[in-house]
Formats: structure tokens, C-alpha cells, sequence
């Protein structure tokens, strides 16, 4: 199989999970974007591990996944609150420190 | 698909993978598409069930057995999860909610698409048909070799991560 395979498709969905970002304006499907970005960039360290035949990727994989759980479980925790504090979770509503 | 089917004539061997591939792709980028688009959180977190089904086949694609069990144990097994709470602790409605989708969309997608473009280019003209041979599953015994001796002390420091993130979390979302 093609090594660009992998990479194309990986950046597809960072590509997809950019957009998510930037175009939604609620915090929890902004977070499933973040989700999709991480994804991909796991595609792209397990696809070069692959390739030069190291171990390290798939490490390097597992070490990502973990540091995306702790993201996950403070962000939610950072939505749960903004959502306590204003009953909303619309992120162009979060403006304090906006000049 | 012109480069895959060099391939695929070159070497019998590789169509029925790359058919399999193909499925698989076209399925996740569809999902992923939904993911960022659909007006329903709750679909939403559905749709990102079937990319990370997706990516953990391509991890078996690539022989990284381990990754792609773990990938599902987290991911869809326990990130999901935390979504589909976090959806129900803060939204009453689960219906459609037209809210969700930003102002800027096109923009967005103009910085999305140009991004792939960029990637795209870079990525054709560095690895053109570059193969990557795997040679059987990657087995769990090297990559545990390799975690508990070259990688322990990152290693280590996740494990104080993900103490810190779980405190961390505690701190915050606390009511007092």
C-alpha cells in the first residue's frame, strides 16, 4: 500500500476537524472537532511508524490517545461549568476578555 | 485513485486491500463530514463513533494491533461516553438545534480547503509513490518493550498527566 494513502486521508480529516472548529459555535461539538484533528495526526504518527518499521509510532500513538483523554475529561469539565455559570454553552457568548 | 491503480497492477496482491481501504475511507470522510455539519449534537457524537471506528481499522491497515484495540477501548468506549454525558448535562432538547453552526462558515471552509490544498501538494510531491510494507502485526510484546525501556520516562509523565487532568477536572467542575 501507498504510504500517501494514509497521509491524504489523515489530512482530510485534520482539514474536516479545522473547519469544525472554526465554523461551530457550540463548545461540545467543538471539542468533537478537536477529537478528529487528534485522530488524524494518530493516523499520520502510526503510518510513519509503519513505515520506517519503528515501534515509536504506535508509542508515540498511545502516549496521544492518553494526553486526548485528559483533554477531553477538562474540557467537558470547563463546558459543564460555563454552562452552570450562564446556561448556555454558545462560545461567541464567552467574550470577557474581549477588547 | 491513478496511483492506487498503478498499484494495484503492479501487485495482485495489494487490490483487495486497497478496495477494503478505499470502503473504509470514503465511509470515515463521510462521517467526519457529517460530524462537522449535522445540527444535532447528539448525531454528531454518533457520527465521530464511526470515524473512530474507522481510524481503528486503519490502524490494523497498518499493523499496529495494540493502538487499534486501545483505540476503541478509549475512544468509543470511554470518550464517547463522556460526550454523550456532557450533551445530556448541558442541553435540555436533544432534537435539531440550528444555533450550534458559527456565522463565519465560509470562511471556515475556505481556510479548511486551502489548508488541504497546502497539505495535499506538500504531501504528493514529498512521498509520491513511497510504499509502506507491513509485514505481519506489530506485536504487543515490542511496543511494551519499547514503552517500558527507551519511552519510560514520557511515559511516566502521562501517567502524572492524566493525574493532574483527573484533580484538575475535580477542581473545576465541583460545585461550592
Amino acid at each position: 500500500m501507498l504510504l500517501n494513502q494514509f497521509l491524504l486521508l489523515s489530512a482530510v480529516l485534520f482539514c474536516l476537524g479545522v473547519y469544525g472548529v472554526l465554523a461551530r459555535k457550540n463548545g461540545m461539538l467543538v471539542l468533537m472537532s478537536v477529537e478528529l484533528i487528534l485522530n488524524a495526526v494518530n493516523i499520520n504518527l502510526v503510518a510513519f511508524g509503519a513505515f520506517r518499521t519503528d515501534v515509536g509510532g504506535s508509542v508515540f500513538a498511545l502516549f496521544t490517545i492518553a494526553v486526548a483523554a485528559a483533554e477531553v475529561g477538562i474540557g467537558l469539565a470547563i463546558v459543564l461549568l460555563m454552562y452552570r455559570n450562564r446556561r448556555s454553552i454558545d462560545l461567541t457568548q464567552a467574550d470577557l476578555l474581549k477588547g | 485513485m491513478q496511483l492506487l491503480a498503478q498499484v494495484s497492477s503492479e501487485t495482485d496482491l495489494y487490490v483487495a486491500q486497497n478496495i477494503f481501504f478505499a470502503v473504509i475511507a470514503v465511509t470515515m470522510i463521510y462521517a467526519a463530514f457529517r460530524v462537522v455539519t449535522t445540527a444535532n449534537v447528539v448525531h454528531a457524537a454518533l457520527w465521530l463513533v464511526v470515524v473512530l471506528a474507522g481510524v481503528a481499522v486503519q490502524f490494523l491497515f497498518l499493523g499496529a494491533e495494540f493502538v487499534a484495540v486501545t483505540q476503541v477501548l478509549v475512544y468509543i468506549g470511554a470518550v464517547i461516553v463522556l460526550f454523550l454525558f456532557g450533551v445530556m448535562l448541558t442541553r435540555a432538547s436533544m432534537g435539531d438545534d440550528e444555533t450550534v453552526a458559527g456565522e463565519k462558515r465560509a470562511m471556515a471552509a475556505i481556510v479548511g480547503v486551502l489548508l488541504f490544498a497546502v497539505m495535499a501538494v506538500a504531501l504528493v510531491d514529498s512521498f509520491e509513490d513511497t510504499r509502506v510494507d507491513i509485514d505481519g502485526p506489530q506485536g504487543v510484546t515490542e511496543v511494551s518493550d519499547a514503552i517500558f525501556s527507551q519511552y519510560i520516562v514520557p511515559f511516566e509523565a502521562v501517567s502524572v498527566l492524566l493525574l493532574a487532568a483527573l484533580i484538575g477536572a475535580i477542581v473545576v467542575a465541583r460545585k461550592d
